[in-house]
């Protein structure tokens, strides 16, 4: 999110009025700065234990073939770097993942900002609206995922309904195109509401004297939404772009339940590939480049959304 | 007011006609919109009053003909499903009260008081916001069966709590300790009151609308939770909902639809039924924490 905001960090000392006795604030101070630092213990070791040592750990196992299955640790330098330029499987699977984030990304992006421009009115029942797009966001997503697996059997109630006006519809789920197709589509529904919302704020944030003027001057409602609503909202579709795309990057629950990476290794996007090859195949070692190789690619696109957070500072606050 | 003469009264009624139109369109365009959105857990919720002899019957039944409540009393025979139900609400509430109190601690701390090197720590506790969860599941794996804690629910209560999910909320409450005025926390100070009474008795009951918003995201992020459970339970009686909804299936690992689906449905409606009660705190909390794809 925010992380620019770091920057910001307030000076949070207010000035001390003059002529206030000088050793009693000192000792005040250094009491509540262990104050402080036993506020953040929890928070912070936190990090250290569950964050910190594990990124350590995965560096140190990456090094190490680690079979559970067989029982055995050991060292094996760079082999574990080596299998992942010499996997024939991982193409495949780097394929399926950008395939998944950019249908998900544009599919998402565009499905939301449709939706918010039209609930950005006031009218009796977008209220209403609202709630129905935003509600698949607190439906337990495991139980979103089945049902929408269940009505993408090739007997189910989507082929069903599509029979009845005489169309006979594909095996969603087990056939290549069509697997990635649903997998993307029920993430989308799942979750554009919240992107939804926040490109609702964006537009009530925007002011409307720029409408009323360029209504004035008679410019048609496409020039309206390229020429002032699309750059006014432009850090909002910034900040929703490198959420989605996280968050794409992390889609496990869908794929697990819905089609298990298949068919072949058409859905098996870098997170299934990561536990598949670690907690299924027992291999730790080259788990860990994957959790490596994943780590670079959210740092990338961090980093990105940084670099373009600082050019693309059209508006912000 | 009623001063129209017929010249304008019929113009009122061509616009109000025009716009009865232009409102029947965008209900119109509305409703079919929300097809997709609304029609899995409607059809998530009648089909687990189905018979399995009806469950893919054809044309596609949108009421169930045969209404039976078997899959819902067949829910708790081929799984320990109270124990289940019991695990994830225990567990999200141990985990949402506790991320309250870890992150409006330390947000607390780091909006409001002194001490060297805030700065350095909050960035490096920044740094949980940058790494998925899938990205450290391996080496914690390694870690809490060093421990001997696989197959129970520390190893999901712990880092849910202190590690990187809290690191958002956090994050949150920094940002809104930052914006609240401090002159109450200043009077409080003059009279006496420590730094652990201020947070508690004056900053606490301030921060209500934030820590909704942390309490939302907290216990819907730890009720959908997946990969963890999946990697660090093995027995049928620790699972939480979003493993043990995966697992019901026959003899020969067929999906059991009708009995699945009653489960999805007792895991799924009373969240549903929260949010449509509390919609305003969940929408403006999720939108203010922002965030997953």
């Amino acid at each position: 999110m925010t992380l620019t905001t770091v920057r910001a960090l307030p000076s949070r000392a207010p000035a001390r009025p003059g002529g206030a006795p000088r050793r009693r604030p000192s000792r005040h101070r250094r009491q509540d700065a262990l104050v402080g630092y036993l506020f953040i213990a929890p928070q912070a070791l936190g990090i250290l234990a569950f964050v910190l040592v594990p990124l350590g750990l995965i560096a140190y196992y990456s090094a190490h073939e680690w079979n559970v299955l067989a029982g055995t640790f050991r060292f094996v330098g760079t082999e574990n770097f080596e299998r992942l330029f010499t996997d024939p499987q991982l193409g495949g699977v780097l394929q399926a993942t950008t395939v998944f984030s950019i249908a998900l990304v544009i599919a998402n992006l565009t499905l939301a900002l449709v939706l918010a421009l039209l609930l950005n009115r006031r009218m009796r029942g977008v209220g209403f609206f609202r709630t129905v797009f935003f509600s698949p966001v607190v439906v337990s997503l495991v139980a979103w995922t089945i049902v929408w697996g269940f009505l993408l059997q090739a007997d189910g109630g989507i082929n069903g309904m599509l029979a009845t006006i005489g169309i006979e519809g594909p095996n969603w789920l087990r056939e290549g195109p069509t697997a990635m197709a649903s997998v993307v589509i029920v993430q989308v529904f799942k979750n554009v509401g919240l992107n939804m919302v926040l490109f609702l704020a964006a537009l009530q944030g925007v002011p409307h004297d720029l409408y009323e003027a360029a209504r004035v001057d008679g410019a048609r409602p496409s020039t309206i939404f390229w020429r002032i609503t699309f750059p006014m909202i432009s850090p909002t579709i910034l900040l929703t772009v490198i959420i989605t795309i996280v968050g794409s990057l992390q889609v496990f629950a869908q794929i697990a339940v819905l089609t298990q990476g298949g068919p072949g290794t058409s859905t098996t996007v870098l997170v299934y590939y990561l536990f598949q090859q670690a907690f299924q195949f027992g291999k730790f070692g080259y788990g860990s480049v994957l959790a490596i190789l994943l780590f670079l690619i959210v740092l990338v696109l961090t980093i990105v959304q940084w670099m373009l957070r600082r050019k693309w500072v059209f508006h912000e606050n | 007011m009623r001063t129209e003469t017929a010249f304008d009264v019929s113009r009122a009624s061509r616009r109000s006609r025009r716009r009865t139109l232009s409102y029947l369109a965008f209900y119109a365009i509305m409703t079919v919109l929300a097809v997709p959105f609304v029609f899995p857990t409607w059809w998530m919720i009648t089909s687990s009053f189905k018979p399995i002899t009806e469950i893919f019957a054809f044309p596609p039944t949108l009421v169930p003909e045969n209404p039976t409540i078997q899959p819902f009393i067949d829910v708790f025979a081929l799984q320990p499903f109270a124990q289940q139900y019991w695990n994830s609400a225990y567990i999200a509430i141990v985990v949402t009260i506790g991320t309250m109190l870890v992150s409006s601690l330390a947000g607390y701390a780091f909006a409001r008081i002194q001490f060297p090197g805030a700065n350095a720590i909050f960035l490096v506790v920044l740094v949980g916001l940058l790494i998925p969860a899938e990205v450290t599941i391996v080496p914690l794996f390694q870690m809490f069966n060093g421990l001997g804690l696989i197959d129970t629910h520390w190893p999901i209560i712990l880092v849910s709590t202190f590690g990187a999910p809290s690191v958002l909320t956090t994050f949150i409450m920094r940002q809104f300790f930052l914006a609240l005025p401090v002159e109450l926390e200043e009077a409080a100070r003059l009279d006496g009151l420590n730094r652990f009474s201020i947070w508690w008795r004056i900053a606490m009951p301030l921060a209500r609308p934030a820590l909704a918003a942390v309490a939302i995201f907290s216990f819907l992020h730890v009720w959908n939770l997946y990969l963890e459970p999946t990697v660090y339970l093995q027995s049928t009686e620790l699972f939480t909902l979003p493993v043990a909804l995966t697992r019901f299936t026959d003899a020969y690992g067929g999906a059991l639809w009708n009995v699945q689906l009653a489960a999805a449905t007792m895991t799924a409606v009373p969240v549903l039924l929260v949010f449509i009660v509390a919609q305003r705190q969940f929408v403006e909390g999720l939108a203010h924490t922002g965030l997953k794809g």
